[in-house]
């Protein structure tokens, strides 16, 4: 792992001064021990290609992406290429479900790595201050849409367009490409989901059938595409069909980036 | 400015006391005596319940009410507690009313939001008061919360102030304070909820502020900067010691039984989620800003501890 990702990382420390952590708990520091493995699958495991890291907005903006890929991996790399590749490196935040913060261990981990419990006040006190937050608005209707829709854009949830209303932030549209082939779901098993109080058992060409091998994420190259970014102006109480309109405008932007993006890849894996 | 302040006598009302009897004309009301007050301040020995005590009021010609006579006693029965401090605060209410007194400023907590897992980062003045969901003891606080803002809109002739500060940290004998005095100090293994506290000074400066004519209504108090958990006990240099979550409270609520300690089971909530608020309507209201940093807080806290020890 180069320096650079170090220095990076100092650069964000820098910022908080001398307090551990920020309000959320977001400490810098944490994401050392983990970032040659970050590096090293962002570099040489989905090799992500990141376009449109050029002119960003600085302060607070929101990303808006599409989710694919069972796991939140696209997330994860979303965040890696702001922080390896950003000018300036940027601490991307991300919101967690709600059971989250009952976890042992793991809410400590998510919280130091500054990922956030997903409440529009967290949003807008992360937007005040000046933060970047990444949302997808398919959520799982998204991540565990099985291959047969993959790259097809699924509802969108309003909750970021009034926020960005509210706040007045510029929105990013994000679009991957790559990560609906990690892991390509022929069947989602939704009855064993229930039993198992998951949001989706997908089932792959190799999992279950290669057992804990057909857990590994298939060596995909990620494309990353961050657009120019939008402004909207309105109300942010306005009803459901307006916000909708302003909310296909970033759809479809999502959307026009993702076809591009498909047409011009060669091959999913290089 | 002749204020009278209810509870005088406890440690927060002392500390009161010795803090603004200088500025204000202050007039003292507790059952129990506080025989080396500051000579200037007035006391009457009274409960606050008791007839007896309206003549205070009456003949009192009192600009201002702080009410700080509430019991914090878990181990007192729910009963006594209730009676004490609902029945009293009605009362002191009512005397307000008669007596044409401006201003009544009550001290409730940020505890009455209560630690929850759903809880956002900072919780707002009307946020729902959920503390008492699991930890019953607080409902009696969270009563008086609500009292207060229910006589706040039937007597707006009466400036109400509602103050719900942070987890208040000095010489006062409360669960944080205590907490973080023990040598060696239980935390709950894997959680480490970002936390907020008051030196106790900047609690009495609230209070303060909170007397400025036109100022009214509910407001969150909040003191240093938000740090974790683990933050604030590496800063008591006091030893750590991880219990597994799902252990603490049984083993908790059974030394609670056997009173071997003072901590009720369920406030290990607070070591495990976030119970934070906003305090930036008191602050644009009224221009507090808390005087004591993290550093100071935590020596000031260090000073109790070692008072305590001698």
């Amino acid at each position: 792992m180069p320096d650079s990702v170090i220095d990076r990382i100092d650069r964000l420390k820098a910022e908080l001064g001398d307090r551990p952590t920020d309000d959320f708990g977001f400490d810098p520091e944490s994401i050392k021990p983990i970032a040659p493995a970050l590096h090293w699958l962002y570099r040489h495991y989905f090799r992500v290609e990141a376009t449109g890291l050029q002119g960003l907005p600085a302060g607070r903006v929101l990303f808006v992406s599409n989710h694919s890929g069972q796991i939140p991996l696209d997330g994860m790399m979303i965040g890696c290429a702001l922080l390896f590749e950003g000018h300036p490196p940027r601490a991307v935040r991300s919101m967690v479900e709600r059971w989250v913060p009952t976890l042992p261990f793991v809410s400590t981990f998510f919280a130091r790595l500054g990922q956030v419990l997903g409440t529009p006040e967290n949003c807008r006190t992360l937007l005040e201050q000046g933060h970047p937050i990444l949302v997808f608005p398919e959520g799982v209707r998204g991540i565990n849409k099985t291959y047969d829709k993959a790259y097809e854009l699924q509802a969108f949830g309003h909750g970021f367009m009034r926020l960005a209303l509210e706040t007045r932030t510029p929105i990013v549209p994000v679009a991957v490409v790559g990560a609906e082939e990690q892991y390509p779901a022929l069947w989602n098993a939704r009855p064993l989901a229930r039993a198992l109080g998951l949001p989706a058992a997908p089932v792959t060409p190799l999992f279950p059938l290669l057992g804990p091998l057909g857990l590994l994420p298939l060596p995909v190259k990620y494309r990353i595409r961050f657009g120019e970014p939008l402004w909207f102006d309105g109300d942010p109480h306005d009803d459901e069909a307006r916000l909708g309109d302003k909310v296909s405008v970033v759809r479809d932007a999502i959307d026009a980036m993702l076809q591009e993006g498909l047409e011009n890849r060669e091959h999913v894996f290089w | 400015m002749r204020i009278a302040v209810t509870g005088m006598t406890g440690r927060f009302g002392r500390l009161l006391a010795q803090a603004l009897h200088r500025k204000y004309a202050l007039v003292g009301i507790d059952r129990r005596a506080w025989t080396t007050r500051p000579v200037d301040v007035e006391m009457h020995q009274v409960d606050i319940r008791r007839q007896r005590c309206e003549d205070v009021f009456r003949g009192g010609g009192f600009d201002a009410v702080v009410h700080l006579n509430v019991m914090h006693d878990p181990r007192a029965s729910s009963e006594e507690h209730h009676t004490f401090n609902i029945r009293g605060t009605t009362r002191v209410m009512d005397y307000c009313v008669r007596h044409r007194i401006p201003k009544l400023v009550l001290l409730s907590s940020a505890n009455v939001y209560g630690p929850r897992p759903e809880n956002p980062q900072f919780l707002t003045e009307d946020a729902p008061l959920m503390g008492g969901t699991r930890f019953s003891e607080i409902r009696d606080l969270i009563a008086l919360d609500m009292c207060g803002q229910s006589f706040f809109w039937k007597h707006p002739d009466v400036e109400t102030v509602i103050l719900r500060p942070v987890h208040i940290l000095g010489a006062v004998k409360n669960a944080p304070s205590n907490y973080l005095r023990l040598e060696k100090i239980p935390r709950l293994a894997g959680f480490d909820p970002m936390i907020q506290v008051v030196h106790e000074l900047d609690v009495v400066r609230a209070i303060e502020a909170a007397l400025l004519p036109g100022v009214r209504g509910v407001f969150n108090v909040a003191g240093c900067e938000p740090v974790p958990l683990s933050d604030l006990i590496r800063r008591t240099g006091a030893e750590i010691i991880d219990f597994p979550h799902f252990l603490a409270e049984p083993v908790l609520e059974q030394l609670w039984r056997m009173r071997l300690t003072s901590f009720p089971a369920p406030e290990v909530d607070h070591l495990r989620y976030v119970c934070m608020v906003d305090d930036a309507p008191f602050r644009e209201r009224t221009g507090y800003v808390p005087a004591h940093d993290l550093d100071r807080t935590m020596a000031h806290l260090a000073l109790s501890r070692l008072a305590e020890l001698r």
